[in-house]
């Protein structure tokens, strides 16, 4: 797909007008569909299933990945791209998840790629319906990484539930932009697409809060571990999180910290072109 | 380095043992607690729940203990209703022109070419007519099967399907998600394969791989239509026909739910023994479809792209069905070698020579069963029956069902049967090769490809036998 074809060209003279407002920056993008062999930032989507994390992800590439109103359609990752301002991201989206603390494989692609990964931004997909139950991921995903935007999605149906929705003070709680959208509607995504272009060029840095475990035992034996932590690697972005999970006995990242992976993470490297595109299976189906 | 590692997993061991051995619990729970306070600062509840309300009367019927299974069949008989009785006149269009008009068009136009007699065999009456026929047998049913099951599925229904089986799953030792990647898996059964990673424990992803393969996927469903709408239907009063056809295809189908029940009863008390895990499993509200997207994306993305698959698999077959019919060793072609060869077999399982044939030809794909039955039929099936070779080009589902009684001297028992066979025999070469990649288990590959394939033939065998044993062939 060629870059210029692409951009949407406005036909009528609201449209004109819109397009030469500086509220206006929907000309800046352009969807790339699977084609982004080059990339500036790699973004990736998480969220629990069925928040429409994946009509985000086509709203973005251009793409028609299959989005279906059922938990766990997806289950392999898809990466597409899309080009906002003078960037170009690579948006890779993971399988929906409740948590991931857990080890079923799905839960286990989605840490695996926010964590070893290391996308320029993560962006949390909640659903604003059920917003208890999808801050638990939000907040775990936070742990991990301080470059978060939160899409508070599903934003119309709330409103049809009669749930108000308080987004600013939400973002404060959180320490991260929160953006409302109703994703199917195509509403909020291009602020969300700001907050992302904010958050990957620096313009925006989240200060997120950390989960305070009350426990004292506990905090004592973390900060423990994260002096260790931070002596055997230093300059880990996330060592209280790593922490944690040592302390929780989750084999997985003890394998990481044995064979080194958990090494490379201390390094700013560029992250790693994934090897193959799983779109064909999903659009089967 | 190393030693740094080493304390350091050493000294998360000693301190682990010190916190106490609830970590995990303690963890979620203070995650809970703050996600819990976070969440009410910011959310305040206003107004009526009216949507709420819609939202449980909707599964007070859909997911009831009584109505749930009566509301799920009501559903299907619609979905194929609606396919069986539309698909009937585009069929037909596209036969007379596929079939009638550009069969003789290329025809013509090669003998304008002079091409010889061995090259317009091969690309006209092998690789024209594979592709045309896989065209004009799957693309109406498709292009309106895909789009209604999209819109269930948009709408927020097959959740509930999984909720409604979710019980049946637990009792057969298997787990409920089971029934989410059995329903994926009437997409396509590779896809459903794959979405078996939704279950941790590894002896329940085992017989959800395994029996993922009674889930009657894309290339299958063409294949029970047409044999429903042309033998099944065709049985039955007129005017009842449509219903009758829907009827034996949803009954195949619910038939395959129960083989995915008694397959994982069996495997969870023989070989894959063990704990059922619980899950919780969330319905979703019900959204209303957007229609006009779904339709679209649904023909561009499911439709088309099984087509595609379809035809890029029924060219080179349609290319080895006419060289094997054409090649002769001795005074017989090789096809006609291999279909007097596997015809005895297959009329004891109430299927013939030709269909089996059919099936070794169509392991990449099951989309080209139909046609190349239909092919086989008409070049070798006529030196097996002894009736004349017959040139019938425009073919609608009447004249499909001369040729195949008179010529392939068919019976009702076969269509049943290669129904029968058609839900349980093994997956296609693409979902084997899938089973492989995700069990990396040859032994499990073997059993997931050989067992379908067992039960296949037995399950046709007895029906043949009682059939014969009644006199009703």
């Amino acid at each position: 797909m060629s870059v210029d074809n692409a951009v949407t060209q406005p036909t009528t003279s609201i449209a004109a007008g819109c397009a030469t407002c500086p509220m206006y920056n929907g000309a800046q993008l352009t969807r790339l569909g699977i084609n982004m062999t080059d990339w500036d930032f790699v973004v990736a989507l998480a969220g629990n299933p069925n928040t429409g994390k994946s009509t985000v992800f086509n709203a973005l590439t251009g793409l028609r990945q299959h989005t279906g109103n059922w938990p766990g359609k997806t289950v392999v990752r898809a990466e597409g791209g899309f080009l906002y301002g003078d960037k170009r991201y690579k948006l890779v989206d993971l399988p929906g998840t409740y948590s991931l603390l857990s080890t079923s494989v799905d839960e286990e692609v989605a840490r695996d790629f926010i964590l070893f990964g290391q996308p320029t931004v993560t962006v949390v997909i909640v659903d604003a319906t059920r917003l208890e139950r999808n801050l638990n991921l939000a907040l775990q995903v936070l742990e991990i990484t301080d470059r978060v935007v939160i899409g508070l999605n599903l934003m119309d149906e709330a409103k049809r539930h009669g749930l108000q929705v308080d987004d600013r003070r939400l973002a404060r709680d959180l320490g991260a932009p929160v953006v409302p959208m109703a994703a199917r509607q195509g509403e909020g995504v291009q602020a969300l697409l700001k907050a992302i272009h904010e958050v990957a060029t620096g313009a925006c840095a989240p200060r997120p809060r950390r989960i305070n475990h009350r426990d004292p035992q506990l905090e004592s034996a973390v900060a423990q571990l994260v002096r260790q932590i931070e002596f055997a690697f230093p300059g880990l972005p996330n060592a209280r999180w790593v922490a944690l999970r040592l302390l929780d006995g989750d084999e997985s990242i003890e394998r990481a910290v044995r064979d080194g992976t958990l090494g490379q993470l201390t390094q700013t490297v560029a992250p790693q072109p994934a090897p193959t595109i799983h779109l064909e299976l999903e659009a089967v189906n | 380095m190393a030693i740094n590692t080493d304390q350091l997993l050493d000294s998360a061991r000693r301190l682990r043992a010190e916190v106490g051995d609830n970590i995990h619990d303690r963890l979620t729970a203070s995650i809970y607690a703050e996600a819990e306070q976070i969440a009410s600062r910011a959310v305040t509840q206003s107004g009526q729940r009216s949507r709420f309300d819609f939202d449980r009367t909707l599964d007070r019927i859909l997911t009831s203990k009584t109505w749930g299974f009566p509301a799920m069949f009501v559903l299907l008989m619609g979905v194929f209703w609606l396919t069986i009785a539309g698909a009937n006149i585009p069929s037909q269009m596209l036969s007379t022109l596929l079939l009638d008009w550009g069969y003789a068009w290329l025809h013509q136009l090669a003998a304008t070419l002079n091409a010889p007699a061995w090259l317009s065999g091969l690309l006209i009456d092998g690789v024209y007519m594979a592709t045309a026929w896989v065209i004009a047998v799957m693309l109406p049913p498709m292009a309106i099967f895909f789009p209604l099951f999209t819109l269930l599925e948009d709408f927020g229904y097959l959740p509930r399907v999984a909720f409604n089986l979710d019980r049946l799953f637990h009792r057969a030792g298997a787990h409920g998600k089971q029934a989410l990647t059995m329903v994926m898996g009437y997409g396509c059964n590779a896809a459903g394969v794959v979405a078996t990673r939704i279950i941790e424990s590894p002896r329940e992803r085992l017989i959800a791989i395994i029996t993922n393969n009674f889930s009657i996927c894309n290339g299958r469903w063409p294949t029970l239509i047409l044999m429903g709408t042309i033998f099944i239907g065709a049985a039955a009063p007129p005017f009842l026909a449509s219903f009758v056809a829907a009827g034996s295809v949803v009954a195949v189908a619910l038939l395959g739910v129960v083989v995915t029940l008694l397959v994982s009863a069996f495997l969870s008390r023989t070989w894959l023994k063990g704990e059922t895990s619980t899950f919780s499993l969330e319905l979703p509200p019900y959204r209303p479809p957007r229609v006009w997207q779904t339709i679209y994306t649904s023909i561009i993305d499911r439709t088309l792209i099984v087509l595609w698959r379809a035809i890029t698999m029924a060219a080179p077959a349609g290319a080895v069905i006419w060289l094997s019919s054409n090649i002769y060793i001795g005074d017989m072609s090789i096809a006609g070698r291999m279909v007097s060869l596997l015809n005895p077999l297959g009329l004891l399982i109430g299927l013939n020579g030709v269909i089996l044939f059919a099936y070794i030809v169509a392991i990449p794909a099951n989309e080209i069963v139909v046609p190349t039955i239909l092919m086989l039929t008409m070049t070798v099936g006529t030196h097996i029956t002894g009736a004349q070779p017959g040139v019938m080009l425009e073919l609608d589902d009447a004249q499909i069902h001369t040729i195949l009684t008179q010529v392939g001297g068919w019976t009702l028992l076969t269509a049943m049967n290669l129904m029968l066979f058609s839900l349980l025999h093994n997956p296609c070469s693409t979902t084997i090769l899938t089973i492989w990649n995700e069990t990396k288990n040859r032994k499990w590959t073997a059993v997931a490809t050989l067992l379908p394939l067992g039960l296949a033939f037995t399950v046709t065998f007895i029906t043949a036998s009682v059939a014969r044993l009644l006199g009703w062939v």
